[in-house]
């Protein structure tokens, strides 16, 4: 264990002994579902239930139940797509970055992040699936199989190809990292549990944790090699998605500044996320002792940081578009701000660029409100940057003659809908049967944090 | 080995050699099995129960999934050319009403699947349109007749011609009248047939229509000249050239062969720095309109005081004497002035149905010794031989009940003419009333009997489209359905033996002149499909003898109005005849690019005028009322519109023509002919028009549309040209064009290096490469919603780019068409890229570069991400969004691939493209394929223009041009002049010399294989 200097102000609040962190955080997992919980998982359900029937039918009918056209050929589906990886920065950010930077402030709201990651990446995983002519085959054709079709290879030069592998990999080093965190909890649970069920499940799932101090020694090594691993897999994701839009000829898409962009643009659509998650996990759970209003507040800074990044791109964009000479990518940023999509345009920066500064007022940023409003329509303004990005550069682009508008349908819609259904299940069953806030670390900071080891 | 004598055993039973082991030794499973259980007579086992079972699931479930059965026939006898795989060209002849075209079938399998031009042909000479080559769609059409109709009741042929022949005789022994109703018949034989069933029944007359009449021209050429008739234009030797609306490239008269003859005129190279100019006088802007170097708008009621203007402008220079009524309009003095410079090298036409205006016209070339020269009576066209006058006494003697007997013959003057009201009401009061209509329509349902002709792909006829000049049509399939030549049906009533095949021969046997064997003869002219007759007489006096003060007083006191209504047809649908067929209904408009529907064509003042909103094909629905008929109609805001008119379309809006047509639009035949004022009353409901287009200009992009004038082209044979330069260390003078800096480090082509040049100063935008390419290559149609979604499939599109008046960087306004705006069209489709965008951003490799410079669409591999199609920047590519064949979905509009008898037209040597892949242009590979293996098979290489592709072969104005870039010979080569370069480091090898020519979007460096040359307008100043 670290040593923590006293003057810093403890991460855990309310005279917390370890003790108590093991009945708080088990409570959630041993007791019966709660009502509020029951209400959230039915609402959950039933948008994954009518999302799913707009999947099927989109399966069953086509690509053309969704508004696409011969000039808008990505839409809803590759907005949600970016929207739903950017959502999944977050989480492998703090639990990674933040423990290589021995941030400790990070440790009870690692275990959730991680959780939205994992579900955000599937969630994103969808689009590129859906999003396919032909799934049936794509899923496994866009892979480097070996294969009797004379051998044939996939183009390496694809940048949709390398989101394939960047994403998998990305998702399978957070999926290792959060479960490897989870086994000293669910080794907890297991010591506890009182029925066979539980045991024997929470037996398996901890995969025999003895608590030894060779085991203790061993998974910390592994969490700081695994931090090691995931740390340039933040930055890479959604480097690579966008190098989906860079690396085309498309004004608008066509830029260099695009991988540092997205990345920030990711980490601000991330946190805000988890910020939106963890309040009401916070609230339902009555974590408040665990996440405290220190955390929402440097959280809250991350997102001024993030958020002026994004503006200060934004910016650059139309400067450049301007410095270039190049007619069509002046058109291109002009029509984004005037063009008949302005609304969309209007909507991403007051979301992104301006609302967030609000921040720089500690009463704001401090203001749990405030912070969940805000959250919310960060998430609001970034689903509707990747929108402009990816509409409004397509609709007008080189030939005029080719310029059309993009109308979604229901099964546009639907389809976002369903993962959110689907996040939000699996977030909830998360939520339930997982301890949320990673006990085993959270004890490591009681003793130097906790309020009654000071007295 | 004797040595060994050790012993196995099997075990201890066999060592102690007990009995019970003996007993079973010799068997091959000495233990008890109960496989042989049932033998003893003891019923089922538990195996044989699982046996059972098994087998009975299999059974049922094998059963259950049946595959529908589909029957192959193979031929028991080959036919001796009929070979699988081998494609059968016929020569034959594309009449409707007057329309003409000389083209050649192509079969497969003894199926006709492709038209294409008759090369052979002095007039059409191989060009088509879009009309000529969907007509191949309309044979295998679900709602055609399957045999005789006696009223709604199916039939047969002996039992109808019993009651015909019946009834007929009824009639003449009473002294009845019999009418023989049809449009124009450019058939010598066929009017022979009418002839001998005239005299059969001596009571009968055979009355002639057009549902789009030239009566009025006829009775003027009669006036003028004395010969009734239409001349024989050749637009090829008229330097100037003016129209009084005229839409001589889309739908007036001949438009194939006045293209042919017009594109000569526009053509500019090396040779000929000169082109002809055009002036178009018009209330809609029409196709013709839209190519025109000077565009007048002009109202109705005001063609006859523009042409009296021009008559006099003409005259008073030419010491003729002037005609009253003359109003005063833009470019007339211009037009009289090139026209005067341009004397016995021009041509004046006018559209109209009025005889004072075509009389004045007819002045108008006389006094500019045009006859002779570009215009020829002597040879004159049969193609309108309708007379207006009696037309309108058979209506009033049908609804005078004075005519007993009425056969249609391959007319529908219910739906197409003005008074098919009246016709309709007028036919309960017939006794016999047939129709040989080829589907029940709008007067077949009418009819007492129908008795369905064949399509022209099924029969034997000919044709004089002009004095002199002979076509023949032969059958490319035998009949589909029990139809018989109307011809036949004619010969049968009228009591005339054997069949029209043979009554064919036997007329050009006694009426031809040829030297030799008639069979020689005739399998020659076969072969050919046309057959050019000498004739020396001179039947037309070349002095004019018309009266201009009357044809100019009936010329300009038309009555017009405040707002006048100008009825057009467009280029697809054109009278409506074949309606039914969804290639053409799904054709974009050249002009408006609007699909399936008519509308209400309204300038752009006139919409603000009248609160008029637009967005997206998105607009107000009106009612438009003239002379007591209404008829609601959405509008349309199109550009060039004359200020105080509105236009419509015919065409539209039947009611029996099948499901593809039924219901689209609005018929506005009762219109046809009105003049005087018409009120058009906005409503708030919003229609949406299906249009491929939306965006109606430029936007100021000389990267897209790179275009000059005539004088500075002379001057300078690049104006016009837009060339991109960055700095660059590469270069000398540190100057390149930015679309010659790359990272990637090119292609060689070795063998062929296959290219296209499009010139847009000759192409029309008349779209008969668009159809040409759907037959060709399968694409589906959608259907007007699938449109409006933006989801049409066509290969090759032909964006029309209207200028706009805005000052540059004035974007917001730049967005807005001009009210008389000039026109340009520009064929677009796959550019083959050689440094493709769309080759490098597919994940599967599915779209790849060929040896031979084409960029390949593998559909097999494709799974459909789409990033292909946002990365192209022409946006040429199309996605299979859904199903569009064997889906109930597009059942009624895509009927090429949802019935059996559609997908006979299909191109057996194209994919039918499954859902959720992408297609785009191929450059027809497998026309290119089928080239190159004819030549190997001989042992040689492929000879320039043997190989020729869909489009290009359609091109009546020979705007496309397809060829071997590798080969120095080609015209392609020539064209560009194509040299090698010295950057061997980079692609390609070669440099275009030609100064017109460019690539469209030079600047991002692409590359394309495909390369355009500059429009040039005939103007004084840009």
């Amino acid at each position: 264990m670290q040593v923590t200097s006293t003057v810093r102000e403890a991460l855990v609040t309310g005279n917390k002994t370890v003790h108590d962190v093991t009945e708080d955080i088990c409570r959630q997992v041993e007791g019966k579902p709660t009502k509020s919980w029951m209400l959230g998982m039915a609402v959950s359900l039933a948008a994954l239930g009518i999302g799913a029937y707009a999947v099927l039918t989109l399966l069953w009918q086509g690509i053309g139940v969704w508004g696409l056209n011969k000039t808008v050929g990505w839409a809803w589906d590759i907005t949600n797509f970016v929207w739903w990886v950017g959502i999944g920065h977050a989480g492998t950010l703090i639990s990674a970055i933040l423990l290589l930077f021995r941030q400790k402030w990070r440790m009870s709201i690692n275990r959730a992040a991680e959780a939205m990651t994992i579900f955000a990446v599937i969630c994103a995983a969808m689009f590129p699936a859906l999003h396919m002519g032909r799934l049936w085959l794509g899923f496994y054709w866009a892979l480097p199989l070996p294969n009797t079709f004379g051998s044939l290879w996939v183009n390496f030069n694809s940048p949709l190809l390398w989101d394939v592998f960047a994403i998998s990999t990305y998702f399978t080093v957070s999926l290792v990292f959060w479960y490897i965190g989870l086994i000293p909890d669910f080794a907890s649970i297991r010591d506890r549990a009182k029925n066979k069920i539980s045991k024997a499940v929470y037996g398996a799932l901890s995969f025999g944790w003895d608590g030894a101090a060779k085991t203790w020694s061993r998974y910390e090594s592994v969490a700081l090699i695994l931090a090691g691993l995931a740390t340039p897999l933040v930055l890479s994701v959604h480097t690579i998605v966008s190098m989906d839009f860079a690396t085309s000829v498309i004004p608008g898409w066509h830029t260099t500044i695009f991988p540092p962009y997205f990345v920030a643009g990711a980490i601000f659509s991330g946190f805000a996320m988890v910020l939106t998650l963890m309040l009401v996990t916070r609230k339902v759970f009555k974590l408040e002792d665990y996440i405290t209003i220190n955390h929402i507040e440097l959280m809250n800074i991350v997102i001024i940081i993030t958020g002026s990044i994004v503006g200060i791109a934004y910016i650059t964009e139309f400067f450049i578009a301007w410095y270039s000479g190049v007619e069509a990518e002046q058109y291109a940023f002009i029509n984004r701000a005037f063009g008949p999509y302005w609304w969309a345009y209007a909507t991403m920066m007051t979301c992104n660029v301006i609302s967030p500064q609000l921040f720089w007022v500690k009463s704001i940023r401090t203001n749990i409100a405030a912070t969940f409003i805000l959250s919310i329509v960060v998430n609001i303004g970034m689903w509707f940057e990747r929108f402009v990005i990816i509409v409004t550069s397509l609709h007008r682009d080189f030939l005029p003659s080719s310029w059309a508008m993009f109308y979604p349908t229901f099964y546009d819609v639907g389809v976002y809908l369903f993962t959110f259904g689907l996040f939000f299940t699996a977030f909830l069953l998360f939520a339930k049967f997982f301890p949320v806030i990673n006990m085993a670390e959270v004890k490591s900071i009681i003793k130097s944090s906790s309020l009654k080891e000071k007295k | 080995m004797k040595d060994n004598k050790k012993t196995y055993w099997k075990g201890i039973e066999q060592l102690s050699n007990d009995p019970e082991f003996v007993k079973h030794a010799d068997k091959e499973f000495p233990e008890f099995l109960p496989i042989n259980q049932n033998d003893e007579g003891e019923g089922s086992s538990r195996r044989d129960f699982l046996k059972m079972m098994g087998f009975g699931i299999a059974a049922v479930s094998l059963a259950a999934c049946e595959a529908p059965i589909r029957k192959a026939i193979p031929y028991v006898n080959k036919p001796v050319d009929v070979d699988p795989g081998v494609p059968n060209y016929y020569a034959s002849t594309y009449a409707s009403g007057g329309d003409y075209c000389s083209i050649v079938v192509k079969t497969r399998e003894g199926r006709p699947i492709k038209i294409e031009g008759n090369k052979l042909s002095k007039i059409s000479q191989g060009g088509t349109n879009a009309q000529v080559e969907a007509s191949v769609l309309s044979l295998y059409d679900n709602e055609r007749l399957r045999g005789p109709k006696a009223g709604t009741e199916n039939t047969d042929w002996s039992t109808i011609d019993k009651e015909v022949i019946t009834k007929l005789g009824a009639i003449a022994a009473q002294g009845g009248q019999i009418r023989i109703v049809s449009n124009t018949i450019l058939s010598p034989t066929t009017k022979n047939v009418i002839e001998e069933f005239k005299a059969k029944y001596p009571n009968t007359e055979h009355v002639t229509y057009d549902a789009i009449s030239a009566s009025g021209m006829l009775k003027a050429n009669e006036a003028s000249f004395g010969v009734k008739a239409l001349p024989s234009y050749d637009f090829s030797k008229a330097d100037v050239i003016v129209s009084f609306a005229a839409d001589f490239l889309g739908t007036w008269i001949s438009p194939v062969e006045f293209t042919k003859q017009y594109s000569k005129t526009r053509k500019l190279g090396d040779g000929k720095k000169t082109m002809s100019r055009h002036y178009q006088f018009e209330s809609n802007l029409s196709l013709t309109g839209s190519n025109a170097d000077y565009r007048t708008p002009i109202k109705p009621s005001e063609e006859g005081k523009a042409v009296a203007a021009l008559y006099n402008a003409i005259a008073s220079k030419t010491g003729g004497s002037s005609v009253g009524g003359a109003g005063k309009f833009d470019h007339i003095d211009k037009a009289a002035a090139d026209l005067l410079k341009a004397k016995g090298k021009s041509i004046v036409v006018s559209g109209s149905n009025n005889a004072g205006i075509q009389t004045l016209v007819n002045g108008i070339n006389a006094m500019l010794a045009n006859y002779g020269a570009t215009i020829d009576l002597n040879k004159s066209a049969n193609y309108r031989q309708g007379d207006d006058e009696s037309m309108d006494k058979f209506v009033a003697d049908l609804k005078g009940g004075r005519v007993a007997g009425v056969i249609f013959l391959n007319c529908n003057p219910v739906y197409n003419h003005k008074a098919g009201a009246d016709i309709k009401a007028g036919l309960s009061k017939v006794s016999l009333k047939v129709s040989t209509s080829d589907r029940p329509d709008e007067t077949a349902i009418l009819a007492d009997y129908t008795a369905p002709d064949h399509h022209f792909l099924e029969s034997w006829n000919d044709a004089e489209p002009k004095k002199g000049s002979y076509s023949l049509s032969q059958p490319t399939i035998t009949p589909i359905f029990k139809t018989r030549q109307a011809q036949e049906s004619l010969m049968r009533w009228a009591g005339v033996e054997g069949d029209y095949y043979t009554y064919l021969r036997n007329y050009w046997k006694q009426n031809m002149a040829f030297s030799g064997s008639f069979d020689t003869f005739w399998d020659q002219t076969l072969y050919s499909g046309v057959l050019e007759v000498a004739s020396e007489e001179e039947v037309a006096s070349l002095e004019f003898a018309g009266d201009v003060n009357a044809a100019a007083s009936q010329a300009t006191s038309v009555k017009g109005g405040e707002l006048e209504l100008a009825i057009y047809q467009k280029v697809g649908i054109g009278d409506g005849s074949q309606a039914n067929n969804p290639w053409l209904q799904e054709m974009p408009d050249p002009v408006s690019k609007s699909t399936w529907d008519n509308y209400l064509t309204v300038s752009q003042a006139w919409a603000n005028a009248n609160g008029v909103t637009a967005f997206e094909g998105k607009s107000n629905m009106a009612t438009l009322t003239a002379g007591g008929v209404s008829v609601e109609l959405p509008i349309l805001i199109q550009p060039g519109q004359a200020p105080g008119t509105v236009g419509v379309a015919l065409g539209y809006g039947r009611t029996s023509a099948g499901k593809v047509a039924n219901g689209r639009g609005k018929d506005v035949f009762p219109l046809l002919g009105y003049t005087g004022a018409v009120t058009v009353a906005k409503s708030d409901e919003l229609y949406q028009i299906a249009q491929t287009q939306t965006h109606q200009t430029y936007m100021g992009r000389e990267t897209v549309v790179q275009e000059s004038i005539l004088s500075k082209y002379q001057k300078n044979p690049k104006a016009g040209r837009y060339e991109p330069m960055v700095s660059s260390w590469a270069e000398e003078g540190g100057k390149t064009n930015s679309g010659n800096l790359s990272l990637w480090e090119g292609h060689k082509y070795k063998n062929h290096h296959w290219g296209m040049v499009i010139d847009m100063n000759s192409c029309t935008g008349c779209s008969a490469c668009h159809v040409a390419c759907q037959s060709e290559n399968n694409i589906p149609v959608v259907g007007r919603q699938e449109v409006i979604n933006r989801r049409d499939m066509h290969w090759i599109r032909i964006d029309r780019y209207y200028s706009s008046d805005a000052q540059p960087g004035d974007l917001e306004a730049m967005e807005v068409a001009a009210a008389n705006p000039e026109v340009t069209f520009q064929p677009m489709m796959c550019q083959h890229c050689n440094n493709a965008p769309c080759e490098t951003v597919c994940p599967v490799a599915a779209t790849t570069h060929s040896t031979e410079g084409l960029n390949q669409m593998t559909y097999n591999r494709c799974i459909g991400t789409r990033y292909c199609a946002n990365n192209c920047p022409y946006k040429v590519r199309r996605f299979n969004w859904f199903k569009y064949h064997d889906n109930s979905q597009f059942e009624d509009v895509n009927t090429a691939m949802n019935n059996d008898l559609g997908k006979m037209v299909l191109n057996p040597d194209v994919t039918v493209r499954s859902r959720g892949v992408m297609e785009k242009c191929s450059l027809c590979i497998q026309r290119i394929q089928y080239g190159k293996l004819e030549a190997k098979k001989e042992n040689r290489r492929p000879k320039d223009g043997e190989i020729d592709i869909a489009c290009a072969s359609a091109c009546p104005a020979d705007a496309i041009m397809f060829g071997d870039m590798n080969d120095k010979d080609s015209r392609i080569s020539k064209l560009l002049k194509i040299k090698d370069t010295e950057k061997a480091d980079y692609i390609i090898e070669k440099e275009i010399g030609e100064p017109r020519a460019y690539h469209v979007l030079e600047e991002i460096g692409v590359k394309p294989n495909v390369t355009y040359l500059t429009k040039i307008r005939n103007k004084e100043e840009a």
